[in-house]
């Protein structure tokens, strides 16, 4: 008896991600969730620009690379052609919270129905350790040398609050991957931000605190623990809106 | 057939869209072409198709982007500085080898310009869309008639090579109202596309839309396969008329609201015994090469007659090997040369070849 198996919704392509990064948990939370609502023939993944930009690799759905930020007007595209596909983007934070911030704040106040899975590790990795939109205050990265300076480049996007001040949205929320109770809190969410797009309930999107250990200068255990000591705090978890939940 | 119907220019390209099977349109309001998204507005939701204004232009680019990559026929238009941003997505078509359909009504530039008709992006359509190596099939119509068949003929030829066709017209055409007929929809043509992404109904391997190739072999690869199709469209597809060429000895070369102008000075230059004659260029890319060149051992010189500091002028000269001169006549920012102002510069060029 198989009691654990790969998702049928990832390829067998090795992930080319650093050690102790935790987009191999993130991938495969998305496929478990597309595996489990039986949508893999009809879903289209659509990739960013950044650590994630092999994803179209990975995902055994049909799959589309986007410009850098714009993944989300991409999948507006598909899903206004064929509303019968499931669509879904996954992108990091200077994709979505930087170079693309227009795409994320209008597919959502527009509503439109999709999947967007955002994966916040407060850092540009696929370039090397840059400050991101979402660096943390005193956050030192490659280019903030110094430790992130707010009086010089202000202070971070926070995307869950921000989006939530809409009416559009459906569902927005965050979560963690730093641990177990987070992972399993993680994996329910995105299941529900793909469910709400099967039941045609519109703009849902998942935060996920995530780590680099590469770029933090961590190890991957220091860097699940720097998460909780300070991701945490700065981005705290829980559902931002839940409309159809809230009419309940 | 249709009845003859009275249009702008830019309504009719909408409908002719309409009739190609485009049922997808996206853009943002820019003059002189807001028309276009105006007739959508009001035709895709009757029509079950989908419009929306997007909240710029390189959403707009993108969501075609999108469109195309699912297997449907899809558009967006704009004016000078809106196809500057939508640069990014057209490169990003032609390196993913996405069918889609782009209409610049140009305007005046370099920066915001002016509002008025123009023909200075004739660069930027011809050689310098985006990043990168490629090419877009550009055409450009003379009357509100081509506008609507060139728009048919251009999701066709966009969908059979895979890449972006652009009409490349001017605030004169957009605006401008003449008498149209659009053809019946059973003479459009329509192409498979395996490569679609629309989900893999667990029936085949999974479709990836891409124009990423980290193995500098794999995508230099992909750039010359890409150019052998350019090298097709190039012996296939190119267009142009001629107007009085037989006897020519002065040849004028225009396009869109300059050719309209100009064959009104051959005319009246013929009526004072001056051999003129025009080659219009409908495709600017393909760009009648051969058909100038061949010209070239016949006339004695050309005139570029252009909404623009000379752009298509380097084109006349490749084309004809610089083996004759190539007068310009040209009117910029929104300004028009007058058939007067073209025939003064064919006396000139005929005083001086004599």
């Amino acid at each position: 008896m198989i009691v654990f198996d790969k998702p049928k919704s990832l390829t067998d392509a090795p992930l080319h991600y650093c050690p102790g990064c935790t987009h191999g948990i993130i991938h495969r939370l998305v496929a478990e969730a597309i595996d489990e609502l039986g949508i893999e023939g009809r879903t289209i993944g659509v990739a960013p620009v950044g650590c994630a930009v092999m994803a179209y690799d990975y995902f055994a759905c049909d799959m589309v690379e986007a410009a850098h930020g714009r993944a989300p007007a991409v999948a507006t595209g598909i899903k206004r052609a064929n509303p019968e596909n499931i669509v879904f983007t996954y992108q990091g934070d200077g994709d979505l919270a930087s170079i693309g911030t227009a795409e994320t704040v209008h597919s959502a106040t527009r509503n439109e129905n999709i999947t967007v899975i955002f994966v916040n590790n407060a850092i540009y990795g696929m370039t090397g350790g840059q400050m991101a939109p979402t660096s943390l205050p005193g956050q030192v990265t490659q280019t903030s040398p110094y430790g992130r300076d707010t009086s010089l480049c202000g202070f971070p996007v926070k995307i869950c609050e921000m989006l939530s001040q809409l009416d559009g949205p459906e569902f927005l929320a965050r979560v963690a991957v730093n641990n177990v109770k987070n992972i399993k809190n993680a994996k329910a969410t995105i299941k529900k931000a793909f469910e709400n797009q099967v039941n045609g309930k519109g703009f849902s999107l998942v935060e996920v605190i995530s780590s680099c250990p590469t770029n933090w200068g961590m190890t991957p255990k220091d860097a699940l623990k720097w998460i909780d000591d300070n991701m945490i705090p700065y981005y705290p978890l829980g559902v931002y809106k839940d409309r159809s939940g809230e009419a309940k | 057939m249709a009845e003859k119907v009275l249009m702008k220019g830019n309504e009719a390209i909408a409908e002719a869209a309409i009739k190609a099977g485009c049922r997808h349109y996206f853009g943002y309001p820019i003059t002189p072409q807001t028309e276009i998204a105006a007739y959508m507005a009001k035709r895709m939701p009757k029509i079950g198709g989908t419009f929306l204004q997007a909240e710029s232009e390189i959403a707009a680019i993108n969501m075609v982007y999108g469109v195309s990559a699912a297997g449907k026929r899809v558009m967006t238009s704009s004016s000078s500085p809106g196809v500057a941003l939508k640069s990014e997505g057209l490169s990003y078509l032609a390196g993913s080898d996405l069918p889609a359909f782009v209409v610049n009504v140009q305007r005046g530039g370099p920066g915001l310009g002016g509002i008025q008709p123009s023909q200075s992006d004739y660069f930027q359509a011809t050689k310098a869309g985006g990043h990168g190596d490629f090419r877009m099939i550009v055409l450009a119509p003379a009357s509100v008639q081509e506008m609507a068949d060139l728009t048919i003929k251009g999701f066709e030829l966009a969908d059979e090579y895979r890449m972006t066709a652009m009409i490349l017209a001017d605030g004169t055409m957009g605006q401008m109202m003449e008498p149209v007929e659009i053809r019946d929809d059973a003479e459009i043509k329509t192409f498979d596309k395996p490569w679609a992404v629309t989900g893999t109904q667990k029936k085949r391997e999974h479709n990836i839309v891409n124009s990423l190739y980290l193995k500098p072999e794999q995508l230099e690869k992909e750039n010359f396969t890409r150019f052998e199709r350019y090298k097709k469209i190039e012996e296939n597809e190119v267009m142009y008329e001629e107007f009085m060429m037989d006897d020519a000895e002065i040849c004028i070369v225009a396009f869109g609201i300059a050719a309209r102008v100009s064959q009104n000075a051959v005319v009246e230059a013929r009526k004072q015994g001056i051999k003129a004659g025009m080659i219009r260029p409908i495709t600017l890319w393909p760009f009648p090469k051969k058909r100038l060149l061949e010209a070239s051992k016949n006339v004695k010189a050309f005139i570029s007659v252009e909404l623009s500091m000379g752009q298509m002028v380097e084109d006349i000269e490749l084309a004809t090997k610089c083996t004759r001169p190539v007068m310009l006549c040209n009117r910029v920012g929104g300004m028009i040369p007058s058939p007067e102002e073209v025939l003064q510069k064919i006396k000139e060029t005929q005083g001086g070849i004599n």
